[in-house]
């Protein structure tokens, strides 16, 4: 299925809020999501959450031979997965362009930053060495960079033990399987440029990488040493911008490994108590998961008293005056289209016209929204009112005289639109979203 | 410190709206060649589908012959390097040509890498440059490439094959001289933030070196066009 295109309006919104620095979680500008990180019941397997991005990691390994130029040294293999479930937008079976990206981030983070031991992977030289195979699932961007890292922390390789020539591999029952030796942990900040490079975000959500010019990627660990720079679309950099990216990733990282450690550590904690570990145990318990709630008993024995008091206390309701508008003779209009009686609202009728229409929300019975309709003075009760529009498309005022013309009105339900008679009135239903 | 090596480029034209240049750097260095199918701009080849309505589409292939490295080497064509180097000469290439002056069209760059000794991505990207400024396409400016390392504490600007191999941090940096920014950076391997700048210097600094030598051919190979085409 292919993504469903962004409207330019929802764009237009977009970059107008991160010009104001806004963003539409309520984060600021330099802000992370949130960070949920949970393992499994074996070890190597974890799902780290930032946010509404979902990533599972998964470790695991066996033995095989090395390669031959390579003989002391174990192998390391990663993959990435774009998961149907991620997005319907991700097919299976084709390499998108994004795929083969983040995939070659992440071997140029994880491989050649040499954050894993892959000597120590080796049992014989020359022989047998451990062979790591991970697979991940993504949602997007490069939170699946902490999974990995994640993954490869928890995970436990079997023992293996050598005595002259044999090799026995230990099960788990028989001994404690053994964690990997990990030099470091390079962890993966996204910055998102907007505007020719104007405005800057960390950690752009999925709405705010469509509209983004740019990305750059910064891995860095917690030593403050840069495994891997990317900078990917049509962005223009300036050095200094790198630079400073750079200095903002490294408080970044801090932050997120301090947590990674946590969650590592609870979890220890946990496994090594007996207590239930998993991701069953994950899920919290009492949450509301379906929209349903209790039937709950509400007293209305004295609704009557209290609704017959309100209604003798109220005002009764104000004489609705029609004003019928006069065009030419002949053809009048009576009623909505005119100035907004429902009092002042800020901003949205002194919008820009281009803005006007496009900010209302759609409307209920598949009425399609008008754009927004300025008025320049009400004038007084009798003079014809005039209407300048933007959009929309030309009101034809018919003279009685000629021979009617087909109005061509907006997609207005059926019932509005009269058929050109005596009279033609023109009505053009404009509503706003419920203020 | 930064280390440069000599180097020279020639371009010329062969076949109908093919513009071959070639990019060739030092006696052993890395000789790379591409080809711009340009003016036929509004043919699109593939699906029509795919063309923009407001702007031009660049496509980048980039493929490595099987004698460019010491050791003969068959690469298949669709394998995750050669994607990804694609995919970043894109990049660099939609970022640097003016796509908004031919909409509906497809601009194609073929890469081709004829020798292989480090610094394969900043061969290609100059002589991409090269072949599109030939065949006519508006560009913003030059896009000129260097590599850059750093080893022993040193900021070492394009690193041949050993030099890569070594294992230390490198850098891969386009850049469009006249105004300093940056198309594309490409960092591998760990450095530590503090030398960053000096690394990111280094590169910028033998860019603007590559830059007066791709000018100079330019204007050089312009003067013998306009001489054999008359007065």
């Amino acid at each position: 299925m292919k993504e469903t295109p962004l409207s330019n309006c929802e764009r237009r919104f977009l970059l107008r809020a991160i010009e104001e620095k806004k963003r539409l979680d309520g984060r600021q500008t330099y802000d992370y999501r949130n960070i949920k990180i949970s393992f499994g019941t074996d070890y190597g397997c974890c799902i780290v959450e930032l946010g509404k991005t979902r990533v599972l990691g998964q470790v695991s390994c066996e033995l095989v031979s090395p390669k031959l130029n390579r003989a002391t040294e174990g192998i390391l293999f990663f993959n990435l997965e774009l998961s149907q479930m991620a997005a319907p937008a991700f097919e299976p079976g084709r390499q998108s362009d994004l795929l083969v990206k983040l995939n070659r981030l992440l071997e140029r983070c994880l491989r050649n930053s040499k954050c894993i031991d892959t000597e120590s992977l080796c049992v014989v030289a020359g022989e047998k060495v451990g062979n790591i195979p991970k697979i991940l699932n993504l949602g997007i961007s490069a939170v699946d960079f902490i999974a990995a890292i994640v993954a490869l922390c928890h995970f436990r390789r079997p023992d293996v033990s050598v005595q002259g020539d044999e090799v026995t591999l230990y099960t788990l029952e028989e001994r404690d399987p053994v964690p990997l030796s990990i030099h470091h942990m390079p962890i993966c900040v996204s910055f998102a440029f907007f505007q020719q490079g104007t405005y800057l975000l960390v950690d752009p959500s999925e709405r705010e990488e469509r509209v983004m010019d740019g990305l750059l990627v910064i891995a860095m660990n917690k030593h403050r040493e840069i495994c891997t720079i990317q900078s990917s679309g049509g962005i223009m950099l300036l050095k200094d911008q790198v630079l400073r990216c750079s200095k903002i990733a490294g408080v970044k990282v801090v932050e997120i490994t301090e947590l990674i450690q946590k969650a590592l550590e609870n979890d220890q904690k946990v496994r090594k108590e007996g207590g239930k570990f998993g991701f069953a145990e994950s899920m919290a318990n009492q949450r509301i998961t379906a929209f349903k709630m209790e039937k709950a008993p509400i007293d209305t024995s004295d609704v009557e008293e209290k609704a017959e008091e309100i209604i003798s206390e109220a005002e009764p309701p104000s004489e609705v005056v029609s004003k019928p508008v006069l065009w030419t003779p002949g053809t009048a209009q009576i009623g909505e289209g005119i100035e907004n009686s429902w009092g002042h609202l800020e901003d949205s009728e002194k919008e820009d016209e281009d803005e006007g229409g496009s900010d209302e929300a759609t409307i209920l019975d598949g009425m399609k929204m008008d754009t927004g309709v300025e008025v320049s003075n009400i004038g007084s009760q009798d003079a014809p009112i005039v209407l300048s529009d933007s959009e929309e498309e030309e009101m034809i005022i018919l003279e009685p005289d000629k021979n009617p013309k087909k109005i061509r009105t907006q997609t207005i339900s059926a019932t509005q639109v009269k058929a050109p008679s005596k009279k033609p009135v023109k009505k053009r239903k404009k509503k706003r979203a419920a203020n | 410190m930064a280390v440069l090596q000599s180097r020279k480029a020639g371009d010329g034209e062969g076949g109908e709206g093919k513009v071959v240049a070639c990019w060739d750097v030092g006696g052993r260095g890395r000789k790379g060649l591409a080809h711009v199918f340009s003016p036929t701009l509004p043919q699109i080849r593939g699906s029509r589908a795919r063309a923009l309505p407001d702007r031009a589409l660049v496509n980048c292939q980039y493929s490595s012959a099987t004698f460019s490295t010491g050791e003969r080497k068959r690469r298949p064509h669709g394998d995750r390097k050669s994607c990804e180097m694609g995919l970043q000469l894109r990049q660099t290439f939609e970022a640097a040509i003016l796509t908004q002056l031919h909409p509906r069209s497809q601009i194609d760059i073929y890469v081709q890498v004829l020798q292989a000794d480090g610094g394969t991505y900043a061969a290609c990207v100059n002589a991409a440059t090269l072949a599109v400024l030939d065949a006519g396409i508006p560009m913003r400016d030059f896009v000129c490439a260097c590599s850059a390392g750093f080893v022993d504490g040193t900021a070492l600007a394009d690193l041949s094959h050993v030099e890569e191999a070594a294992g230390g941090p490198q850098l891969a940096l386009a850049l469009l001289p006249a105004s300093g920014q940056i198309a594309l950076l490409e960092m591998d391997a760990r450095l530590h933030e503090d030398h960053l700048e000096q690394v990111l210097e280094a590169a910028a600094w033998a860019s603007r070196d590559v830059h007066t030598v791709l000018d100079r051919v330019v204007r050089q190979h312009v003067q013998e066009a306009s001489v054999l085409l008359g007065d």
